[in-house]
């Protein structure tokens, strides 16, 4: 993937001590984070609609790439770039609320390459031999951690990505210990801190599969539900400062009170996966309640973007940021909140477990709070990096229709992922007589048509979006 | 937000309520800890099935199935795969990948001997005795 992460943009003139816009030099080590999370997300998608494909033509690229490779290597990426958002975001944001140098650019410089370099040999890894064959060559019998969903890096790349989040978060704490601390700064630490901490449950992997289950979750569901939501809540916040002008005394109450709700109720929330696995029934009561007050602090999310967008003291220039900061607010509370409840409640859930509901589900609430929230930060600091308050109106015209075209087409994704779900239980898990998997799967496979053709929008979209970083470069707005 | 209502209080509240309710967690946590002999079919839990959980994981079985529920939803629900099928059914099953039909979704050939073939049916038994408070609704997973 390091080939496609080099195709991605690359600024003109780059980042000199002349470039009044950012505040710090250091901050610009941000870049080719930002710059590799556009060109993993470019394979994730394409990967994406290579399973799409596999869901109505069950023989497309098989042997060559099975669905089971496909489908790692979509999540993964998404995983990947993910983190790498957050460590570009961590890196921009850390030196400018410490008002200070980063402790160490070369670290973080070097950091970078391990981690792309890491990444990509994992993914071609996944790629080019049999699974079984990856875990017995990264020696996966002294430890075994793979195989499991969302955790199937070899050991030895989690024990890499451990070690590449110790030097990250080693470079951040000494940058905000030397520095001013503020509550945003503070947030975003507490979030990557806990990110990498849960993280150590990936390790732990017992013979019995309901302990282990049991754990998995403490990685899965306590970074989603849990501590990227402080992430997220931080940079969100951060942005909002800077476009808004609103005074910051007043974003750090609205951001403590949406992380507390975050943590009130998805700790305990975590129960609405212990439903059916093996763990005691008082988990369904546990579960359904808490998991559904879950959507109040994305609620209140959307509600703090569009206070402090119609509070705003200043007309910043970069409207596209703006749209971004809104548009994560309205996506995450609908992927994550509305759709997360639909099938939230232990009853409802009892039908809908393992269905195209949690699929639809999954594809919502993670464009809506961490693809956008990163695009967000990437829309507001790039332009900044590159030497310009804003990019110009023509770019950002570009970047805004991106934006329409990936958001719509995910809520149309999620849609036809819904309707195949609800058909799905319909017809496998209600009725006198149920019909088999795949019989239903056949059934529903118009549905999967429709998502497919929302997913090729999608990725008209992304491309759009990588245009827009090349349009205008010669008239950019100075504000 | 109102005025009296000042950032301390917020950042109080998420003190106090992440480690209540981080605490209140892990009391559950341990509760459930000790219930699960009565429910996880630990009784069951041979070296056999630790093989099998092994297979399991080494060809990414989750990337098409569930299991109870959790994987991808490709291919069958396999929790309750023993009890739908039978050992001899999936054994045959697993050994005649892929069929090749056109336009079927495809399953590759793992190479497993017939020792780890038994290794994997005796996981997919032990996993479908685990009380999952009666999931799935039905046969057909």
């Amino acid at each position: 993937m390091s080939t496609s992460a080099k195709a991605a943009p690359r600024p003109a003139g780059g980042p000199t001590p002349a470039n009044m816009h950012i505040r710090f030099a250091s901050q610009t080590v941000a870049k080719p984070y930002f710059v590799a999370a556009i060109g993993l997300f470019v394979g994730q998608v394409i990967f994406g609609l290579i399973m799409g494909l596999q869901y109505v033509i069950g023989d497309f690229l098989f042997p060559e790439i099975p669905f089971n490779v496909a489908r790692m290597v979509h999540t993964n990426l998404l995983i990947v770039w993910l983190l790498f958002g957050f460590m570009g975001a961590g890196y921009y944001l850390i030196p400018e609320e410490s008002e200070r140098e980063l402790h160490s650019p070369l670290l973080a410089k070097i950091t970078f390459w391990v981690f792309l370099v890491a990444g990509a040999l994992t993914i071609v890894g996944y790629l080019a031999v049999p699974y079984a064959t990856l875990a017995k060559i990264t020696g996966n019998d002294l430890l075994p951690t793979m195989g499991r969903e969302f955790l199937e890096q070899p050991t030895i790349t989690k024990i890499g990505i451990v070690l590449v989040a110790l030097s990250f978060l080693f470079n951040l704490s000494m940058t905000v210990l030397k520095g001013r601390k503020t509550s945003i700064s503070l947030v975003m630490m507490l979030g990557l801190w806990g990110l990498a901490i849960f993280f150590l449950f990936s390790f732990y992997n017992p013979h019995n599969l309901v302990l282990d289950k049991y754990f998995w979750w403490w990685v899965v569901h306590l970074w989603v539900e849990g501590v990227w939501e402080l992430i997220m809540g931080a940079m969100l916040a951060f942005v909002l400062v800077k476009v808004t002008g609103v005074d910051r005394e007043i974003i750090e109450k609205w951001l403590y009170v949406i992380i507390a709700m975050t943590l009130i109720t998805g700790i305990i929330g975590t129960g609405h996966h212990y439903f059916w696995i093996g763990t005691p029934g008082y988990w369904q009561v546990w579960g359904s309640v808490f998991s559904a007050l879950e959507p109040i602090p994305f609620f209140m999310m959307t509600l703090f973007a569009f206070n402090m967008v119609n509070k705003r003291r200043r007309e910043h220039p970069n409207k596209a940021a703006v749209l971004w900061a809104l548009g994560t607010g309205v996506m995450a509370f609908l992927g994550a909140g509305v759709w997360g409840f639909l099938h939230t409640l232990a009853p409802v859930n009892y039908l809908t477990h393992g269905t195209q509901i949690t699929a639809s589900h999954g594809h919502m609430a993670f464009y809506g709070a961490y693809a956008m929230v990163v695009m967000t930060m990437i829309s507001y600091t790039m332009p900044l990096m590159r030497g310009r308050e804003a990019n110009s109106n023509g770019a950002q015209v570009v970047e805004m229709w991106a934006f329409w075209l990936m958001t719509i087409a995910m809520v149309f994704i999620t849609l036809f992922l819904t309707g195949a779900g609800i058909l799905q239980v319909w017809m496998q898990r209600m009725g006198e007589q149920p019909l088999g998997f795949m019989a239903t799967q056949d059934k529903i496979a118009f549905f999967y048509w429709l998502r497919e053709a929302a997913g090729v929008v999608f990725f008209a979209g992304l491309l759009l979006y990588i245009v827009s970083f090349f349009v205008g470069k010669r008239e950019a707005a100075r504000g | 937000m109102s005025a009296s209502f000042t950032k301390s209080t917020a950042r109080n509240i998420f003190y106090g309520g992440a480690v209540f309710f981080f605490l209140l967690f892990l009391a559950l946590t341990v509760d459930t800890v000790q219930t699960l002999p009565k429910r996880d079919n630990r009784a069951n839990l041979t070296e056999q099935v630790a093989r099998g959980k092994k297979l399991w994981e080494v060809n990414n079985c989750i990337g098409c199935h569930t299991l109870l529920g959790e994987g991808a939803y490709f291919a069958p629900e396999l929790g309750n795969v023993y009890q739908r099928r039978g050992p001899e059914f999936i054994k045959a099953w697993i050994k005649a990948q892929p069929t090749g039909a056109p336009g079927r979704r495809q399953m590759p050939n793992f190479h497993l001997n017939d020792a780890e073939l038994d290794d994997l049916v005796a996981f997919l038994k032990y996993a479908s005795e685990i009380d999952t408070n009666k999931w799935p609704p039905n046969i057909e997973g």
